[in-house]
């Protein structure tokens, strides 16, 4: 049974559309790489999937139950932001917030609560600087914490918007290959908005592009085609193959020269 | 004399009151600080001025005027919810209006000026025990508020995007902590007077932040300073004739000197033991 169902989904903001007809399915386990140039609605669609957002048009069940409903659990891992240094607020309390943030009261932190807060701590790594306080800790530590804050509920999905977003690349490794995983171990369907494919396609299952001109949906192989990215632009479009990693070249946005740099710097 | 000034009736209510001001202000000030709403809270009491201006001109109790005015801006900036430059640009537009319109009262109103000092600058030792009574009522609305929304108030300061993603509704929180906020800043305009409502609402959480790394922590710490400031300000008055108001700010702030001093020289220990690895920014970054 698939976890994630989208059928015929809309967005439109006035007379622009930003995808139309789009169905996919998740699966229990599975990754989907969202990807494509800025203003084709990636975000829109993670707002979608959240329940802050309603579509134009077309239908999103979580499990059988719209997201506005709020039936199960989503973890949500946003791009790294930076927290005041002076913020009085552990690691273990950024976690916990993950687990009751959103109960009214102040709550009294059960033992078997503690122990969810120090195993999701521990499945990332992050035991070790829990008690820290987390304006002091480096952007890939924050990010650790935030995908803790995201599993500690254990949700059916978990949903990622750029998580990777002004991380060094060891911390980008670190982040995806916790979420990958989450998702192995305990089946965890996550969503990966990325501008860059490339630190996520050794592991990725399939990818959905959203472009100005349509969006795709497929195995790596499939979409990240120079046919299927033209057919999406509208314009010639390349896509090339270096030392494993994906180079496209030739869209509007040319996304491609931030591609060539990451490749120069490693 | 102090001890005779000590067994006075209304010293007593002062120093009761005193303490139930700055109980409500620490609690609330550790939001405020965290949300960044400093400049908020003057607008508020600032027109809580402008409210109570408008009630002598009535004839009505200041302090109806003073909870008017501050509901009425907390409840328009609450609405509004901005962020950021957008919030403090139109913070700055309301505040100067609303003080415009406290001239024009200040200057229809017949009355004694002393009403309008005392609003100003805070009489604490002018308080009945009738408006004891009421400071307690509001205090107890603003803690019970505080607890119900502890939780979700807590998650959508420090972490409002992903508050939002697990469904707290952001904007009622905002309209929540500001109406609370409000309720907070009428109260301690009472105590400190308008233009020193912060050294109650901002200096005691301010300080709070640098002493401690748990977020109850830092409420605790926050009432306790609040209050060794008011009680202490009003003994120290008794002791020489000088504005209670001097001297409270003048505790608050060395609290808060302090507290800064004390959050350098600890800082860097607050690391845990063996964190040390290349993640770790340096004590200075």
């Amino acid at each position: 049974m698939s976890v994630v169902a989208v059928e015929d989904l809309a967005l439109r903001f006035g007379t622009r559309t930003l995808f139309e007809g789009l169905s996919f399915e998740l699966e229990p386990g599975e990754l989907l790489a969202v990807l494509g140039p800025n203003g084709t609605g990636k975000t829109s669609l993670i707002r979608i999937l959240l329940g802050l957002l309603s579509p134009s048009a077309g239908s999103v069940a979580i499990e059988g139950c719209p997201p506005r409903e709020r039936c199960h659990r989503i973890g949500y891992v946003p791009q790294q932001r930076v927290f005041d240094r002076d913020l009085p607020l552990r690691g273990r309390d950024l976690v916990r917030l993950g687990l009751d943030g959103h109960r009214w009261g102040f709550g009294r932190l059960g033992s078997d609560d503690a122990v969810r807060v120090d195993a999701a701590l521990a499945e990332v790594g992050a035991t070790s600087y829990a008690d820290a306080q987390v304006g002091l800790l480096s952007g890939g530590e924050q990010q650790r914490l935030r995908v803790a804050q995201a599993v500690v509920a254990d949700p059916v999905l978990i949903l990622a918007d750029e998580p990777l977003l002004s991380l060094d690349l060891a911390s980008q490794r670190d982040v995806v290959e916790l979420l990958d995983g989450r998702r192995r171990a305990a089946g965890t369907p996550v969503v990966f908005v990325t501008h860059d494919v490339n630190p996520v396609l050794h592991t990725v299952d399939r990818v959905l592009y959203l472009a100005p001109d349509g969006w795709a949906v497929g195995t790596p192989d499939e979409v990240m085609t120079s046919e299927t990215l033209s057919d999406l632009y509208g314009t010639e479009v390349d896509v090339l193959r270096v030392r494993g990693r994906v180079v496209v070249v030739g869209t509007p946005d040319d996304q491609h020269v931030h591609h060539v740099e990451n490749g120069h710097a490693h | 004399m102090f001890t005779q000034l000590l067994a006075q009736h209304f010293v007593h209510t002062a120093l009761w009151a005193g303490a139930v001001v700055a109980v409500v202000s620490g609690v609330i000030g550790v939001f405020v600080v965290t949300r960044g709403m400093s400049f908020a809270v003057h607008a508020i009491s600032e027109l809580g001025f402008t409210g109570a201006a408008g009630a002598l001109v009535v004839g009505l109790d200041p302090v109806i005027g003073v909870l008017g005015g501050s509901l009425l801006v907390g409840l328009v900036l609450g609405l509004l919810s901005l962020r950021g430059r957008e919030r403090d640009s139109a913070i700055g537009a309301v505040l100067a209006f609303g003080l415009g319109i406290g001239v024009l009262f200040l200057s229809l109103y017949q009355g004694y000026a002393t009403e309008a000092t005392n609003l100003l600058f805070g009489s604490i030792v002018g308080v009945s025990d009738s408006q004891l009574l009421t400071l307690a009522i509001v205090a107890a609305i603003v803690l019970v508020g505080v607890a119900v929304l502890y939780r979700p108030l807590l998650f959508s300061s420090v972490d409002p995007e992903i508050a939002a993603a697990r469904g707290v509704p952001l904007r009622a929180l905002s309209v929540g902590i500001f109406l609370l906020l409000a309720l907070t800043t009428a109260e301690a305009i009472q105590v400190v007077g308008v233009l020193l409502v912060l050294t109650l609402v901002i200096t005691p959480a301010a300080a709070a932040q640098h002493l401690t790394r748990r977020p109850g922590f830092a409420v605790l710490l926050s009432v306790a300073i609040a209050l060794v400031s008011t009680e202490g300000g009003i003994l120290l008055s008794l002791l020489k004739p000088w504005p209670t108001s001097f001297f409270i700010t003048t505790i608050s702030f060395t609290a808060y000197l302090g507290a800064r001093a004390y959050g350098l020289g600890l800082r860097p220990r607050l690391r845990p033991a063996g964190a040390t690895g290349p993640g770790w920014r340096g004590a200075g970054a």
